[in-house]
């Protein structure tokens, strides 16, 4: 885990100071509301639906378990006793009172939290492989690289003012567990020949122009990494459109000259940026790295596991993944119980599964941008004693990768700009398909669901996506097939008419019926999909 | 019938404009006329109210309700934590937001 320096915790406590003037000014008068908006969503205060909303961040989704029991407390002493994790591995909470968020901020910097750039046309939160340091199959921790980007990107002079908000991911894996492509900037870093360096692809999104970003380089040095990623932020900063918001994105801006064009344009500037010396000595990487240093692994845990409970059995086999340290698994708490809301936990559950994480995992936990929760280094000998704690606390749904582990964004009923409720839709479908047995018949199924064309429930990437649209002021939800934010990604067809709330859950089930009757051995749905094409479903849906 | 609504600026809560104050309850609401954005206006610059807006609302035996979904939702909460919303007690009470 980062700490932060006497710099990172100045630099925090003296915006908790200037925010809470601010928030006095405008509660006095002497700040209108149209010039207090960008301040306050300077600091990850939105006006939503019902109340203020406070987005914080969680930088790559890690936190320590005083960090995730000061979000329990925070949900319970300010908000209405939960919170929201989000697909940006980060956490919103709903009723947030203005006179409060000052308080909030404060109370956050203390355990090195804050919601600073959670909003705002700047470089967000970065975003990360939630089994980073733990992946058997990753080519080193990917954290380090990130918190680097976190420190480059927090203020940066240059950039916080860009077009458009911007994205970047970053994994070292082969395997994609954090929608790289799908994001403005997205770093996969490899090994080639025993040197790292990062593949580089830019202009990946959803919203309303969803795009695969294409790959620019192939391989930066990572001592050159900083400087490309700072070129690649100029020459978007200098040609993005500032006048039509649609068309704002990078993404637009690579589709409109062409990613070798962009290329091009990036290289030029890489060679005037390097020059420059902004890339950090090594011995100040070593320093962020030492943070990251892996957590002391007792290398003579045993890899033997009592399956004889059969729930338990059930959730090893769906809930906890390989661990690259013998004796030692990943546990992945479903955020998804059937009937529940996708991504919201109680303070009491957000405080059971601190406790965990202290207890059982090296006092790390780390949030999915599928809305769930993982412990990344849980001894196996453990495993019993942690899945009983959550089964206590409602936490041990057995359904990761199944089709009711819904993303769901909040949707007409928290989000001023949503036009259909997605929550109601997610706990239908999760409700017709309770069945553990069947959804583990129908085997890995993302399903995910958005309340608007800005795609936070990344419908796009949806082996089924739905997209709730306002259809003559009835809500309406579209279909779509094929999509993945996974290392196969693709982005997900629309099958035909939209249907109402109940249709789409019936149309859902149409479907997983078809593709029951259609599937080959080891197929996933996403497979038949892809070796059948659109029209059996559609038959099945339209007739 | 237009009505108007807003959000405390101090709680954020929604709330709706009565003909003399605001209410956190729709069914409070008063029809505004052709007065709406003027009171807007005057209540904004009181601080009374954030983001004052004037919507189309149908009247009922209930009391007024706002034509569009959105601003239903807004009147009552989250339509999946009816024990979030203001009439926690009263499983129907979301029965007029869809």
């Amino acid at each position: 885990m980062y700490k932060y320096d006497q710099y990172d915790q100045s630099i925090v406590d003296t915006r908790v100071a200037e925010f809470r003037d601010q928030v006095e000014r405008r509660l006095s008068g002497a700040l209108s509301e149209d010039q207090f908006k960008p301040l306050r969503l300077m600091n990850g205060l939105y006006l939503q639906l019902h109340a203020y909303m406070l987005r914080v961040a969680v930088p790559y989704g890690t936190l320590d378990s005083r960090q995730m029991r000061m979000l329990g407390h925070i949900a319970r002493k300010y908000d209405r006793g939960y919170g929201h994790f989000t697909t940006r591995q980060n956490i919103q909470y709903n009723w947030i009172k203005l006179e409060d968020a000052p308080d909030i901020l404060a109370e956050l910097a203390t355990v090195e939290m804050h919601a600073i750039q959670t909003s705002g046309n700047c470089i967000r939160n970065i975003s990360s492989d939630q089994f980073a340091g733990a992946a058997a199959d990753e080519v080193t921790d990917p954290r380090p690289w990130a918190e680097l980007l976190r420190q480059w990107s927090s203020f940066h002079p240059e950039f916080s003012y860009l077009p458009r908000k911007f994205k970047i991911a970053v994994i070292a894996s082969a395997q994609d567990r954090a929608a790289m492509r799908l994001h403005d900037i997205g770093i996969e870093i490899v090994d080639r020949d025993g040197e790292h360096g990062a593949r580089i692809f830019v202009g990946g999104g959803m919203g309303r122009t969803p795009m695969i970003a294409p790959e620019i380089r192939d391989f930066v040095p990572l001592a050159d990494l900083l400087s490309y990623l700072e070129a690649c932020l100029r020459v978007y900063n200098r040609h993005g459109r500032r006048d039509n918001i649609y068309k704002a994105r990078i993404k637009i801006l690579i589709h409109e000259i062409g990613a070798d064009a962009y290329r091009d344009q990036v290289e030029a500037e890489f060679t005037q940026v390097k020059a420059l010396g902004i890339d950090p000595p090594q011995a100040e990487f070593d320093r962020i790295a030492a943070f990251f240093a892996p957590p002391p692994f007792d290398v003579s845990a045993s890899d033997v596991l009592d399956r004889s409970d059969p729930d338990f059995a059930v959730w090893l086999d769906q809930n906890v993944s390989a661990h690259k340290v013998p004796g030692y698994a990943v546990a992945t708490i479903s955020l998804k119980p059937v009937g529940g809301i996708p991504g919201d936990a109680t303070a009491e559950q957000i405080d059971v599964m601190a406790d965990l994480a202290e207890r059982y995992s090296f006092d790390e936990c780390r949030v999915t941008h599928a809305q769930n929760i993982v412990l990344p280094h849980v001894c196996k000998s453990d495993l019993h004693a942690v899945w009983s704690a959550l089964s206590d606390a409602g936490l041990a749904e057995a359904n990761l990768d199944l089709i009711s582990d819904i993303i769901a964004c909040p949707g007409l009923d928290y989000c001023s700009l949503a036009n259909a409720r997605s929550i109601p839709v997610a706990q239908k479908i999760a409700t017709r398909f309770a069945d553990l047995g069947r959804q583990r018949e129908l085997g890995e199924l993302k399903l995910k669901i958005s309340g608007c064309i800005n795609a936070c429930g990344h419908h796009h990437a949806g082996h089924i996506g739905i997209l709730g649209v306002d259809k003559k002021g009835t809500e309406n939800y579209q279909l779509s097939l094929g999509g993945s934010g996974a290392e196969d990604v693709s982005l997900a067809k629309i099958t035909g008419p939209g249907f109402d709330e109940d249709g789409v859950v019936d149309a859902v089930e149409k479907v997983t019926d078809c593709y029951l009757s259609l599937r080959e051995d080891g197929e996933r749905f996403v497979d038949t999909y892809r070796r059948v094409g659109m029209e059996p479903f559609k038959a099945v849906l339209y007739g | 019938m237009k009505i108007l609504t807003g959000n405390d600026l101090r709680s954020g809560d929604v709330v709706w404009w009565t003909g003399a104050r605001w209410s956190r309850h729709v069914e409070d609401a008063f029809d505004v006329g052709e007065n709406g954005e003027r009171i807007a206006r005057e209540e904004e610059a009181a601080r009374r109210v954030n983001v004052p807006y004037v919507i189309d609302a149908v009247a009922t035996p209930e009391g007024p309700r706002p034509a569009h979904i959105k601003d239903r939702v807004r009147a009552l909460g989250p339509t999946v934590r009816i024990d979030l919303t203001l009439k926690p007690a009263d499983p129907a009470a979301g029965s007029w937001v869809i």
